[in-house]
């Protein structure tokens, strides 16, 4: 009968479909030469700039942590205003190894940091990624201002909001001095960010990563299929918080000390201005947002610190209605008003 | 060989020229964003006053202010500042630091750099022990709450005291400065509060509450100037703790002079210990008040951050005038610091030559009505030259 | 002890109130229409700075002034819903979350062009000062104040939301919005008079608020987070979660700060967090 002799036919296709679905996906997220862009910038600002590398290592170091925000925002559709609070786990993580258990290694300590983040994200993430809308942004938030309200409960240990001094770490690899113009510091940052940013883009790009897709534009066909949403979201939860303690562990080693600040709800709302500026969801977000927002930041808030603050707010009403909701029919409403007239 | 020695030739002119062209770059690490720009703004004011009337006191040498904004309270921002201040501006002193995350974040930068860095608020009493080319003008935590432990217990008439603060490191030094001198003189802290971070909503009726349950003779409070402070007067006054006998004292941080005039009769009778406020009746500072209000307007204050700041920068000033405009070492201008002394707003303040730090007066003072019927400070007793307690007595970080 | 206890539950009460008065208006219209409204804090703030220039530069009476604050807030809302919130219906909580963030920062440089960050104050008449006395004890006149006006505007919203057809026409759209939709309420009207009436309480709560905290251009943020609280574990949409929730939060907030100083500030969160891992609709929420 037919079905007895479509079973073999359809076995055989099996594998050829596979290999052409392998094939598809790896020509939609081969590597093109614009790619290579961001890093040519990156290396020709270090000779550009020699005496501005201190602030470009803090950008390498936002970008790697709006990259981390990308993971879950971009590609998971998770919402969350405590974003902060792995950085400040990996921050602490680090600094608390220098200061306190002498272990002055830094890439170690990046590890550490990563190892400790991703706990709490798979922890905080079993248990909150059950919640959505208004719940998810509210816990997201109270549970990161708990750990900073614990941290400061245990001053001699946190250092409270004046922080830890001296995480100095060892020379990099055993040879790299850190000189004072912030030289080595920057091209750390830049080839941990490099390296990142390749297993995140080979993350998104995966089966793992196209089924994140799926749960972000539908969650309920995604439990149709069969697939593990939950555990799927827990996953992409931790490995973002293990990007976003390695970007704080960075931040700790660069800044030679650590403090409360580091939870800020400012830092958390912050990242998430940086990554809608530059565009959710490709990646490439990370890095035109973060730097766009540091020169507006810096350029706005030169005029006056109002000025800033009220730029920064038009820009993101704007890039709402006009860029991310382009249904929004500016010519529409104003006809209806001047009909209305 | 002649291309070389023309070269080495120029590079040397180049250098001679840019020795002699004697622009001296200071750079000043203020926050000049945020919600915070107010307390800037205080120190900026008085800074570009100074060096406004003083500019021809210098000869031939200029000094030029590299304006850099601190950024937010968690000191975050400050590395960074100040590398660039020192490696792309060629600042030669660093200066300002209003939040003391700020400074421990940028002292080891001093250190290695080898650049002058002076303080012109940031109070954590065991800053100056982060580096030698730490100077500080303004105060340690320790300063004002010290002998006001002492005037609490022997001069106040307080046998017992409930002490509420701000939970942050400011704070936590003020209550402890405190009650090392107010039980060390005889007296009793029945109830330490901790009242909420700095970045919690103002709301001090429950704390207070408790406070007057307890029935304490005195109530020394630590909250950052600003909002904060406001919320502790009108809470005390609406609770009536001065009615059911419970004093309030505190360290100036509770009356800062541009919100003396806006705050109700409930704030007489407070006593604070502090070493600045704008009645201050010395030569040095009716010409800084009158100077202020020429050139920002009748409505302008100054506070003790302005007051530190102008002695921060006439301290840069003795500093370009002792060197004759070298500064290029910095442990020579730092000695040169070392010992020094001024009349400024605040009467005379020296730097210890030991610790770096500022010594100066503190004075016990009463919140009364004056004959125009705003609210001033009345002068009850003065404490002269007073050290940092905490480095005295080496208490935790001070003694490291 | 009971002095204790009667001092905790005023003072509880109070904030309470404040609380409610500010979030019922917030809780509606995320009912109504999921909108996630982060700017409603910086309309409640813009009501209290209306309350400073009234009484401050035209010498209206304060009582008054929280009147005229709460029916101009109340007014500009609609236009800024016609212009901003109408595009966003329907839209992701990102976008919405983004855009009134971004509202908020506009208004917070705004005020703070206009104001200075410095706290403001008002002055008060002198029947809102000092303290009454209930026969047992004496209380502050101005928390009885709010207590008496959270407890009048319970009573009027009540009968508004169980009596009369307009209440009756918003609890069945927070139940079923589609239903509500096709048998012909018009609910993107419902949810503009919510927004409207929403935006004037929460300006009547930030005049209010100005004697109890002060008032600085970060009240906007600052309370935002309390605001949002009371909405998610009341439960949004609700008259009485928000309610229950006001006065949960508040009581434990200030039981907390009385009682345990120590880690005051951590009991409001660690409440909250509590009842939304148990209940995360809410504790009147439905789903």
């Amino acid at each position: 009968m037919a079905a007895d002799s479509l079973a073999p036919t359809v076995a055989a296709a099996l594998p050829q479909a596979r290999e052409r679905a392998a094939r598809f996906l790896a020509a939609r997220h081969r590597l093109r030469p614009i790619e290579a862009l961001p890093w040519l910038i990156a290396l020709a600002a270090f000779f550009i700039f020699p005496d501005r590398m201190m602030l470009g290592s803090q950008a390498l170091i936002m970008i790697l942590f709006a990259l981390s925000l990308d993971l879950i925002l971009g590609f998971a559709g998770i919402v969350t205003l405590g974003h902060a609070a792995f950085f400040g786990i990996g921050a602490y993580t680090a600094g608390l190894l220098i200061t306190r258990l002498q272990w002055t290694e830094p890439i170690t300590g990046l590890l550490a940091a990563a190892a400790c983040a991703a706990v709490a994200g798979v922890l905080s993430g079993w248990i909150l990624l059950r919640y959505r809308g208004l719940a998810l942004l509210v816990l997201t938030l109270s549970t990161t201002i708990m750990l900073q309200e614990i941290g400061n409960l245990v001053p001699d240990f946190t250092g409270g909001y004046d922080g830890i001094p001296g995480v100095v770490p060892a020379p990099l690899l055993g040879r790299f001095e850190y000189d004072l113009y912030g030289h080595t510091y920057y091209l750390y940052a830049l080839v941990v960010l490099f390296l990142l940013f390749f297993l995140a883009r080979r993350i998104v790009y995966s089966p793992f990563g196209r089924a994140l897709a799926g749960i972000r534009e539908n969650v309920a066909r995604m439990h149709a299929l069969g697939s593990p949403v939950h555990w799927r979201l827990v996953t992409a939860y931790a490995i973002a918080a293990a990007i976003a303690g390695i970007a704080g562990a960075l931040f700790a080693q660069t800044n030679g000390f650590v403090t409360l600040g580091v939870f800020d709800f400012e830092r958390s709302a912050g990242v998430l201005m940086m990554l809608i500026l530059g565009g959710t969801g490709w990646l490439y977000g990370a890095f035109i947002g973060a730097v766009l927002y540091m020169v507006l930041e810096n350029r706005l808030s030169a005029v006056s610190p109002e000025f800033w603050q009220f730029g920064l707010g038009f820009v993101l009403v704007a890039v709402v209605l006009l860029v991310r909701r382009p249904r929004w029919d500016w010519v529409k409403l104003w006809r209806r008003v001047v009909a209305r007239t | 060989m002649k291309f070389s020695a023309a070269l080495a030739a120029a590079l040397a002119l180049g250098f001679t020229a840019a020795a002699s062209a004697d622009t001296i770059k200071v750079g000043v690490v203020l926050p000049y964003s945020g919600v915070n720009a107010a307390l800037g703004n205080q120190i900026d004011k008085a800074f570009d006053l100074y060096l406004k009337l003083h500019a021809k006191d210098l000869g031939d040498h200029k000094i030029e202010l590299v304006k850099r904004d601190e950024g937010p309270p968690s000191g975050a921002n400050a590395r960074t500042v100040v590398t660039e201040l020192v490696t792309n501006d060629r600042a030669k002193i660093v200066t300002g630091f209003v939040f003391s995350p700020s400074a421990i974040a940028a002292a080891p930068l001093a250190t290695q750099a080898k650049v002058p860095m002076l303080i012109a608020n940031a109070g954590t009493a065991w800053i100056t022990n982060l580096s030698p080319y730490i100077v500080r003008f303004s105060f340690s935590m320790w300063s004002p709450a010290y002998p006001m432990g002492t005037y609490a217990a022997k001069d106040l008439g307080c046998k017992t005291a409930a002490a509420g603060y701000t939970d942050f490191p400011p704070g936590q030094d003020s209550v402890l400065a405190f009650k090392t001198a107010y039980e060390k003189a005889g007296g009793k802290v029945v109830d330490e509060v901790r009242m909420g971070n700095p970045a919690q909503v103002p709301d001090f009726t429950p704390f207070f509450q408790r406070v007057k349950d307890e029935h304490p003779d005195c109530f020394y409070v630590f909250v950052p100037s600003g909002a904060h402070a406001a919320g502790v007067m009108k809470t005390y006054g609406e609770l009536k703790m001065r009615e059911a006998g419970v004093k309030l004292i505190g360290p100036m941080d509770l009356i800062p002079d541009y919100e003396l005039a806006r705050m109700s009769d409930a704030a007489v009778g407070l006593i604070v210990m502090g070493h600045y406020a704008d009645d201050y009746d010395n030569p040095a500072n009716k010409d800084f008040i009158k100077e202020w209000h020429a050139a920002y307007g009748p409505d302008s204050y100054p506070d003790f951050m302005s007051a530190a700041g102008w002695d921060t920068m006439a301290a840069i000033f003795h500093a370009v005038q002792a060197l004759n405009g070298n500064l290029d070492d910095g442990t020579k201008v730092v000695d040169t610091l070392k010992g020094w002394s001024t009349d400024g707003p605040r009467g005379h303040i020296a730097v210890d030559p030991q610790t770096r730090d500022v010594v100066q007066a503190e004075h016990a003072e009463e919140v009364v009505k004056k004959a125009d019927g705003k609210l001033g400070v009345k002068v009850l007793a003065t404490f002269p030259d007073v050290k940092d307690e905490c480095k005295v007595l080496k208490v935790g970080r001070c003694g490291q | 002890m009971a002095n204790t206890a009667i001092s905790i539950l005023f003072d509880g009460v109070a904030y309470a109130m404040f609380l409610f008065i500010v979030s019922v208006g917030l809780s509606v219209t995320m009912g109504l229409m999921g909108f996630v409204n982060l700017a409603h804090g910086a309309f409640a703030m813009a009501g209290g700075y209306l309350v400073v220039t009234a009484t401050q530069s035209f010498g209206v009476p304060f009582p008054l002034a929280l009147v005229i604050a709460a029916v101009a807030i109340g007014a500009v809302s609609i236009l800024f819903e016609r212009t901003l919130y109408a595009g966003l219906y329907g839209a992701s909580e990102l976008d919405q979350v983004l855009m009134t963030i971004g509202l908020t920062f506009m208004v917070i440089a705004a005020i703070t062009y206009f104001y200075g960050p410095l706290p403001e104050h008002v002055r008060m008449p002198d029947y809102l000062t000092g303290e009454i006395n209930l026969g047992f004890r004496s209380f502050p006149t101005y928390r009885v104040f709010i207590i008496v006006i959270g407890a009048v505007l319970v009573a009027v919203l009540w009968y508004g939301f169980e009596r009369t057809s307009l209440g009756a026409k918003i609890r069945a759209a927070v139940d079923n919005h589609r239903m509500a939709q096709s048998i012909g309420i018009d609910v993107a009207r419902l949810f503009r008079i919510s927004f409207a009436l929403g935006s004037g309480l929460a300006a009547l709560g930030g005049g209010l608020a100005i004697q109890l905290f002060g008032l600085t251009p970060s009240f906007a943020i600052l309370y935002l987070v309390f605001f949002l609280l009371v909405v998610a574990v009341g439960g949004s949409g609700t008259l009485w979660g928000t309610l229950i929730a006001a006065l949960v939060l508040g009581i434990c907030d200030t039981a907390g700060k009385y009682l345990y100083a120590d880690a005051g500030g951590f009991f409001i969160y660690a409440v909250a967090v509590a009842i939304l891992l148990i209940k995360p609709a809410g504790l009147y929420g439905r789903g």
